[in-house]
C-alpha cells in the first residue's frame, strides 16, 4: 500500500492513467460530436443554405472539465484509495487480551468492543494465538489461547459485569500464570489495589499494553435521606473541569408504570471529584423512588437503588374526642407525636379521610367504638396489608368491644373493666415488663428498670392468647397482643398511649417498640448482627449497563455475606428482600471514593478511539458514475438530441432521477367534514366491489325515500373501510355479509366495539334470504358468525311483535327486502319485561339495539338509480311492489330508531300519564 | 378495403354536423346537368321560387291560372334556379407527406385524404359532382362515388418526393381542389394554376404542414434527408439554419398567396396538431365562395 497522506492506494501503478488525461483533452477536443440523421421533408427548402462557419461545432470547455474530472475520479477510484487505513501492528507470539469488564466500562462499552474486533481482527492477519479474559469473569485453568477468530466470534457475548474484579481471586489467577506473552489491557480507567500486583505479573510475561477511554467515568453514592431532604453525591475518578450531570429519579406512578419522578443538576465544580445535591420531595412522592441514576451514563456505577431507608412510613394518628383542651402531656397522642416526628409522616384527620390517603399504619389511641362504615373501610385496608395499632384507655375499658365475641379489630377478646394495680386504691406494686420472648418482634431490646405499669385492659383467657401475646408483664398478663388479619395485623397496646396508665411512653423503649413493629421507619444501614443467619432474595439486580432487571432465579444471599456491602458475581447489586424490609446493595457504596489509574512509564498507554478505515472507491467510482451521466444528458442537450421527437423521454428521465416524489394531500379531514356535515348512512366495504355498489345504491335508494317522507335528510352514503375510516360520525352502518370478505384487524375491532358501546347501530345482512334458518347452514351466515364473534354483541332473540322497530314510523309486522323472510334478530328483551294490563305493549328495552341481523337483501330492494328508478326486481307484478314499498318502510323505521331511540315506545305511557295528570 | 372504409367513416364523422355543402356555380352555361341548387333567383328547377305578375311577353302556358283565379291580376309561377357544379380534388400522394414529427399526430397525408374526403362527403350530398383528377374517376354524384373516392384516396401513397398537380382532365369552370405541403416545386403548381385559371376554374389550395416544419426544433450536427432519401443536407449547427429555414418557409407561403391571388383561388394553411372541423369549415366558405 502506497500512502499520500491520510490516503492510501491500493493499486497506486493506476494513478499514472492520470498523466494520460491531457492527451484525452486533446483528442475531445478535436473530435465534434456526431451528427443526427432526421427524416425532414422540409429539407427540400434548406438546400443551398450553408453554414455560417465551416469549424466544427467544438464541445465547450466545461463539458470537456466534466469529462476529464469523471474519467480522473474513475482512474483515481480503481487504484483503490482507502482513507485512514489500518496501521499494522507488529509483533508475534502470543497475546493476551485483558478486559476488567467493570461498570466502568460499560459507559463506552460498544467503542470497547470496536478497538477489541481491531485489536482480534490484526492478531488474526498476523496468526498470533489470542486469550482474551475478562478480569470480572475469571477463567480457571492455563489461559484458554486460541485462534483470534474463535473470539472474535464470541465478542459480541462479551459484557461488563456490574462488579469490581474480586482481589483474591486476581491475586491467585495471576499466580498461576506461565510462559511468555504480550498482554493488551483494556483499562476501565479506575485505581485499584489489585491491578498493581497484576501489572508486575505481566510485565514480568513481556510488554504491556493499556487502552484507556478520555471519557470521564462518574458514579452515584446512596442517596442519604437527611433534615427533610434526599441527599445525593456524585463522583468522578479525574478532576477536570466544570460539569454538570443531571440526575433522575425513577419510580412507579400511582398507575404503576414507571416513569420519572424528579429531575435535578448535580454540578461539579473546576477540579472537584465530588459533587452534591439536595432533593425536597414531597413523601408520597419520595416514598415511589426506586432509584436515582444519572442520566446519558450507561453503567451500573452510575444507578443507585433505594431502599426502604429512604421511605418513611405514613402514620395516622387518631384519637378519641379531646374533652379537655390545652392539657398536650395528657393528649392520648402526644408521645406517639414525639416519637415518631423524626422518622414517619403523620398524617391528621378524621378516619375516613385518612382511608383514603392509604397510610401504612393507622393509630388508633384509645378508641372503642367505630361506626360500621369506618369498621369495614379499616378492616378491607388491614387485610390490604395495613397495621392497625390500638392503644387502651378510660374508653376502651369502659365499652364492651370485643367483649364477648372477639372483634376482627381487635387481637383478643377483653374484660370488662380492666385492672389498676399499685395505686392508692389497690394492693400490689406496679407492674414490670417481663422480658421479650425469642418469638417475639422484641426480642432483643432490653428492658429499662423504671418501666412500670400502673393500669391495663386485661385479655380474656383463650386458646389463642398465648400465641398473640408478644409482650407480656411480670405476672404473665398481656401488654401487647398482636394476630394477623388478611395481609395486615392488628396491634393493640393494652396501656394507653400516654404516661396515665404506664411510663412506657417516656421510655426509650416506646420508640424502639414502635420501630420493631415496623411503624417508624429503621435506620439505613442494617448491622451485621442483626442479619446474621437471615437469607435475602434479591427482587431486582442491575446489570453492568445500569439496567434494572427482574432477579428472576437466583438464589438467595445470606445476611453476613449482605452486610459486607460489596458487591460481586455472588452478589450482583439489586436490591434484596427479607422477612419484613428490603435493603439495596449498590455498586458504590457510601464511603467509594474514585480516582484514575496511574500507570507506570513501562507501559504504553493508547487512546481507545478507533478511526475506521474508509474504502474511498465506491464514493469514487459513483461520483465518476453520476458525472458521466450528466456528461450525457448535456451531450444531448448540446446536441440537440434533447429536442425533436423523444425530448419528452429524456426530459421525464431527467426529472425521474433528480425530483424526488412528492407525498400525498391528506384527505382525512375531507372524510370527517362530508360525514358530520349532514346524517350520513354508511356501509362497510367488503372488498367485492359488485356488492360495495349494491350497498351504496341502496343506502341512496333509502336515503332519497327518507328524504322524501321524514324529517331525516340525509346526504349520499358513504362508503366505510372498517380499517382506516373513523366510525363514529355514522349512526348507522349497513354490513351486507360475504363469504370471502377479510376479517377486520384487532384495532378495526376496537373501533367496532367502541361504535357500537357508544350507539352505533350495525344492520348485518346475509343476503341468503336465511334459508337455513338462523345459523350457519349458508356460507355467509358462517361468515356472519365468525365476523361477530368478536364483537361486543348483546343476547339476542328474533324481533317480537311488540319490538319498537314495528312502530317508529310505519306500522309494520313484515320487514322484507328483496326476500321476505321473517327472521330478524335484535337485542334480546331484558327477562323480567312484562306486559301491563291494558297497554299494547310491553315496556321494552331502554336503548337501541345495536345489531339487528336478518338475510333479507335489503340493499337491493331499496336500490335506486340516479333518476329514481328500482335497480333490481323484487317479486313479481303489484305484490313485488308492495314488497318493496314494505322494504323501503323497515329502512325508515329502522332509520328511525336509531336516531330517535325508545321515543316511540315511551308513547305506551301516554294514557298512563293523562290519566294521572287528572284529563 | 377496410381501410377505406376507415378513411370514409372518418370523413363521414367529420362531415356529419355540417349543413349540406352549396358550391356556387360560376358559369351556367358550362353545368351539364340541372341539380338541385337553388340559386336564389327565378330560373330552371323544380322548386318553387315566386308568383310574379303576369307580363304582355309570357307565354299563355306560363300563367298559373290557380295562383290568377283568386285575385283580377294574372300570374306566373316562377321555379328557382337551380344547377349543379363539378368539383375535382387533387391529393397529394407524395414520400413528403408520410412525414409526421410525433407518432401521436397523424402524418399529413392523412390528414390530406381525410379532409379532401370529407370535403366530398359534403359536396356531394350538397348534390354536387365530385372527382379526382388523376384517376380515370370523373365527377360523378352519389353514394357509389363516395365509395370510389375513398377507395382511391386510400391507396397507397406514390413514391416521388414531392408531389405536383397533374390537371390533365380539368373540366372548364369546375371548381378544384388541391391539398397538398406544397414543399415541393413550386412552379408546376404555377402552371396547374395558370392553365386551371384559363380554363376559368376556381378552387381552395389547401397547405398541409406539420408542426416541426413550421418550427424547425433542431439544433446540432445534423443531416436532413428527404422522406425517401434523395435529398441530403448536413449541417453542422441545424440551429443556426433555423431564421432561414423559417424565411424560406414564409417566401413559399407568400409566393402561393400570391399565385393564388392572381388566379382567383384561395389559399389556407392546415397544421396536422390542429382540429381538422375548422379546416374543413374553411374549404366549406372557400368552395362555397361566389362571384
Amino acid at each position: 500500500m502506497w500512502m499520500a497522506g491520510s490516503i492510501g492506494f491500493a493499486a497506486p501503478g493506476l494513478l499514472l492513467g492520470l498523466i494520460a488525461l491531457p492527451i484525452l483533452w486533446l483528442i475531445l477536443r478535436a473530435v465534434p460530436p456526431a451528427p443526427i440523421r432526421r427524416r425532414f421533408p422540409g429539407v427540400a427548402l434548406l438546400l443551398g443554405l450553408s453554414d455560417d462557419e465551416q469549424q466544427a461545432d467544438k464541445t465547450p470547455w466545461w463539458l470537456l472539465l466534466l469529462r476529464m474530472l469523471a474519467v480522473a475520479a474513475a482512474i483515481v477510484g480503481f487504484a483503490g484509495p482507502v482513507l485512514n487505513p489500518d496501521a499494522e501492528r507488529s509483533g508475534d507470539g502470543p497475546l493476551l487480551v485483558l478486559v476488567d469488564g467493570t461498570w466502568a466500562d460499560a459507559r463506552d462499552w460498544p467503542r470497547r468492543v470496536d478497538r477489541l474486533e481491531g485489536l482480534l481482527a490484526e492478531a488474526s492477519r498476523a496468526g498470533r494465538p489470542v486469550a482474551m479474559v475478562s478480569l470480572t469473569d475469571l477463567p480457571g485453568g492455563d489461559l484458554p489461547f486460541q485462534a483470534a477468530d474463535t473470539w472474535l466470534r464470541s465478542l459480541p457475548s462479551l459484557e461488563p459485569q456490574a462488579w469490581e474484579p474480586d482481589p483474591d481471586r486476581l491475586t491467585a489467577w495471576a499466580d498461576s500464570l506461565t510462559g511468555d506473552f504480550e498482554t493488551f489491557w483494556m483499562s476501565d480507567g479506575l485505581a485499584r489495589d489489585s491491578r498493581s500486583d497484576l501489572l508486575e505479573v505481566l510485565a514480568a510475561r513481556g510488554p504491556v499494553t493499556a487502552f484507556e477511554s478520555p471519557r470521564p467515568v462518574l458514579a452515584l453514592r446512596p442517596a442519604q435521606f437527611e433534615d427533610g431532604e434526599v441527599r445525593l453525591t456524585a463522583l468522578r475518578a479525574a478532576p477536570g473541569e466544570a460539569l454538570d450531570v443531571p440526575v433522575l429519579a425513577w419510580g412507579l406512578d400511582p398507575l404503576g408504570i414507571e416513569r420519572q419522578l424528579a429531575t435535578a443538576t448535580i454540578s461539579f465544580d473546576s477540579g472537584a471529584t465530588e459533587a452534591e445535591v439536595a432533593l425536597s420531595l414531597p413523601p408520597e412522592l419520595r416514598n415511589r423512588v426506586t432509584r436515582f441514576e444519572l442520566e446519558g451514563q450507561r453503567s451500573a456505577g452510575a444507578v443507585t437503588l433505594t431502599d426502604d431507608s429512604l421511605k418513611r412510613r405514613e402514620v395516622a394518628l387518631i384519637s378519641g374526642r379531646d374533652d379537655r383542651e390545652g392539657l398536650r402531656l395528657l393528649s392520648p397522642v402526644h408521645y406517639l407525636e414525639q416519637a415518631l416526628e423524626p422518622t414517619a409522616d403523620l398524617i391528621d384527620g378524621t378516619l375516613e379521610d385518612v382511608l383514603l390517603a392509604n397510610p401504612d399504619v393507622i393509630i388508633l389511641a384509645d378508641i372503642a367504638r367505630l361506626t360500621a362504615l369506618e369498621a369495614e373501610g379499616v378492616q378491607d385496608w388491614a387485610e390490604a396489608g395495613g397495621l392497625l395499632v390500638r392503644f387502651a384507655g378510660p374508653r376502651l375499658a369502659a365499652s364492651d368491644v370485643s367483649r364477648d365475641v372477639e372483634d376482627p379489630l381487635m387481637p383478643v377478646r377483653l374484660r370488662a373493666g380492666g385492672r389498676s394495680v399499685g395505686g392508692a386504691m389497690s394492693w400490689g406494686e406496679p407492674k414490670a415488663l417481663r422480658p421479650f420472648a425469642d418469638t417475639s418482634p422484641f426480642f432483643g431490646l432490653s428492658i429499662p428498670e423504671d418501666v412500670t405499669v400502673t393500669a391495663q385492659v386485661m385479655a380474656q383467657p383463650d386458646p389463642a392468647l398465648a400465641e398473640r401475646s408478644i409482650a407480656t408483664l411480670a405476672d404473665g398478663t398481656p401488654l401487647v397482643t398482636r394476630k394477623p388479619l388478611g395481609d395486615g395485623q392488628v396491634v393493640l397496646f393494652h396501656v394507653t398511649a400516654n404516661a396515665e396508665w404506664s411510663s412506657l411512653p417516656l421510655s426509650g423503649l416506646f420508640v424502639q417498640m414502635l420501630e420493631r413493629l415496623a411503624i417508624s421507619t429503621r435506620p439505613a444501614i442494617a448491622e451485621a448482627a442483626e442479619l446474621e443467619g437471615t437469607v435475602w432474595q434479591p427482587e431486582d439486580v442491575l446489570d453492568g449497563f445500569g439496567r434494572v432487571r427482574e432477579a428472576g432465579q437466583l438464589g438467595g444471599v445470606p445476611g453476613e455475606r449482605l452486610a459486607e456491602g460489596l458487591p460481586g458475581a455472588d452478589m450482583p447489586p439489586g436490591l434484596y428482600a427479607g422477612e419484613d424490609r428490603r435493603i439495596a446493595v449498590n455498586v458504590i457504596g457510601a464511603e467509594t471514593a474514585l480516582a484514575p489509574v496511574s500507570w507506570p512509564a513501562s507501559v504504553t498507554v493508547e487512546g481507545i478511539a478507533v478511526i475506521n478505515e474508509t474504502d474511498l472507491k465506491p464514493i469514487l467510482l459513483a461520483a465518476a458514475l453520476m458525472m458521466l451521466f450528466l456528461d450525457a444528458l448535456l451531450s444531448l442537450a448540446l446536441a440537440g438530441r434533447l429536442r425533436g421527437p423523444r425530448q419528452g423521454i429524456a426530459a421525464i428521465l431527467a426529472l425521474a432521477l433528480l425530483i424526488p416524489q412528492g407525498a400525498e394531500a391528506q384527505t382525512e379531514d375531507d372524510f370527517a367534514i362530508t360525514a358530520t356535515s349532514d346524517v350520513v348512512l354508511a356501509h362497510v366495504v367488503t372488498g367485492d366491489p359488485t356488492i360495495d355498489q349494491l350497498a351504496a345504491d341502496g343506502l341512496f335508494g333509502l336515503s332519497a325515500r327518507l328524504y322524501q317522507r321524514t324529517a331525516i335528510e340525509p346526504s349520499d352514503p358513504m362508503a366505510v373501510d372498517l380499517e382506516t375510516d373513523e366510525l363514529s360520525f355514522f349512526p348507522f352502518l349497513y354490513w351486507p355479509v360475504t363469504a370471502d370478505q377479510p376479517t377486520p384487524s384487532a384495532e378495526a375491532y376496537a373501533k367496532l366495539n367502541r361504535y357500537l358501546r357508544t350507539g352505533g347501530m350495525i344492520l348485518f345482512d346475509t343476503r341468503d334470504a336465511d334459508l337455513g334458518g338462523f345459523g350457519a347452514a349458508t356460507p355467509n351466515g358462517r361468515k356472519l358468525q365468525s365476523l361477530a364473534a368478536a364483537l361486543d354483541v348483546p343476547p339476542l332473540e328474533p324481533i317480537p311483535a311488540d319490538h319498537v322497530l314495528t312502530r317508529t314510523f310505519y306500522l309494520l309486522q313484515d320487514f322484507p327486502g328483496r326476500h321476505a323472510s321473517r327472521d330478524i334478530w335484535v337485542e334480546a328483551a331484558p327477562p323480567d319485561a312484562e306486559q301491563v294490563e291494558g297497554m299494547p305493549f310491553r315496556n321494552l328495552n331502554d336503548n337501541v339495539t345495536p345489531v339487528v341481523i336478518g338475510g333479507n337483501d335489503w340493499a337491493a330492494a331499496w336500490a335506486m338509480d340516479q333518476r329514481g328508478g328500482a335497480m333490481f326486481p323484487v317479486g313479481r307484478g303489484f305484490a313485488g311492489e308492495r314488497q318493496r314499498e314494505l322494504a323501503y318502510r323497515f329502512g325508515i323505521n329502522l332509520i328511525m330508531h336509531v336516531l330517535t331511540g325508545n321515543y316511540k315506545s315511551d308513547q305506551v305511557h301516554v294514557p298512563a300519564l293523562l290519566d294521572r295528570l287528572g284529563q | 378495403m377496410t381501410e377505406a372504409a376507415d378513411l370514409r367513416h372518418g370523413a363521414e364523422t367529420l362531415a356529419g354536423p355540417l349543413p349540406p355543402l352549396l358550391a356556387e356555380a360560376e358559369h351556367l352555361a358550362a353545368t351539364v346537368l340541372l341539380g338541385d341548387h337553388g340559386r336564389r333567383r327565378a330560373g330552371l328547377g323544380d322548386e318553387f321560387w315566386q308568383y310574379r305578375p303576369a307580363t304582355s311577353t309570357d307565354e299563355a302556358r306560363t300563367i298559373d291560372w290557380r295562383r290568377s283565379a283568386r285575385s283580377d291580376a294574372h300570374f306566373v309561377r316562377e321555379k328557382e334556379w337551380q344547377a349543379a357544379q363539378s368539383v375535382q380534388i387533387w391529393v397529394d400522394d407524395s414520400a413528403s407527406l408520410r412525414f409526421t414529427g410525433d407518432k401521436n399526430r397523424p402524418t399529413k397525408g392523412e390528414r390530406a385524404r381525410l379532409l379532401a374526403l370529407a370535403a366530398a362527403v359534403l359536396l356531394i350530398r350538397g348534390g354536387e359532382r365530385v372527382g379526382l383528377y388523376d384517376e380515370a374517376l370523373r365527377p360523378a354524384r352519389g353514394e357509389l362515388q363516395l365509395l370510389r373516392l375513398a377507395e382511391v384516396l386510400s391507396r397507397p401513397d406514390g413514391s416521388a418526393d414531392y408531389g405536383a398537380p397533374e390537371a390533365r382532365g380539368m373540366l372548364p369552370h369546375s371548381r378544384a381542389l388541391f391539398v397538398s405541403d406544397f414543399l415541393g416545386d413550386i412552379a408546376a403548381v404555377e402552371t396547374q394554376l395558370t392553365k386551371a385559371a384559363d380554363r376559368g376554374v376556381r378552387g381552395a389550395l389547401l397547405m398541409v404542414l406539420d408542426p416541426q416544419e413550421e418550427d424547425f426544433p433542431f439544433d446540432g450536427r445534423t443531416i436532413f434527408e428527404s422522406m425517401s432519401g434523395t435529398l441530403r443536407h448536413e449541417t453542422l449547427k441545424a440551429g443556426e439554419l433555423r431564421a432561414r429555414y423559417l424565411d424560406r418557409l414564409a417566401e413559399r407561403k407568400d409566393r402561393l398567396e400570391r399565385l393564388s391571388r392572381v388566379t382567383g383561388w384561395q389559399l389556407s394553411t392546415h397544421h396536422t396538431d390542429a382540429a381538422p372541423l375548422p379546416a374543413l369549415l374553411w374549404l366549406y366558405s372557400a368552395l362555397e365562395r361566389r362571384r
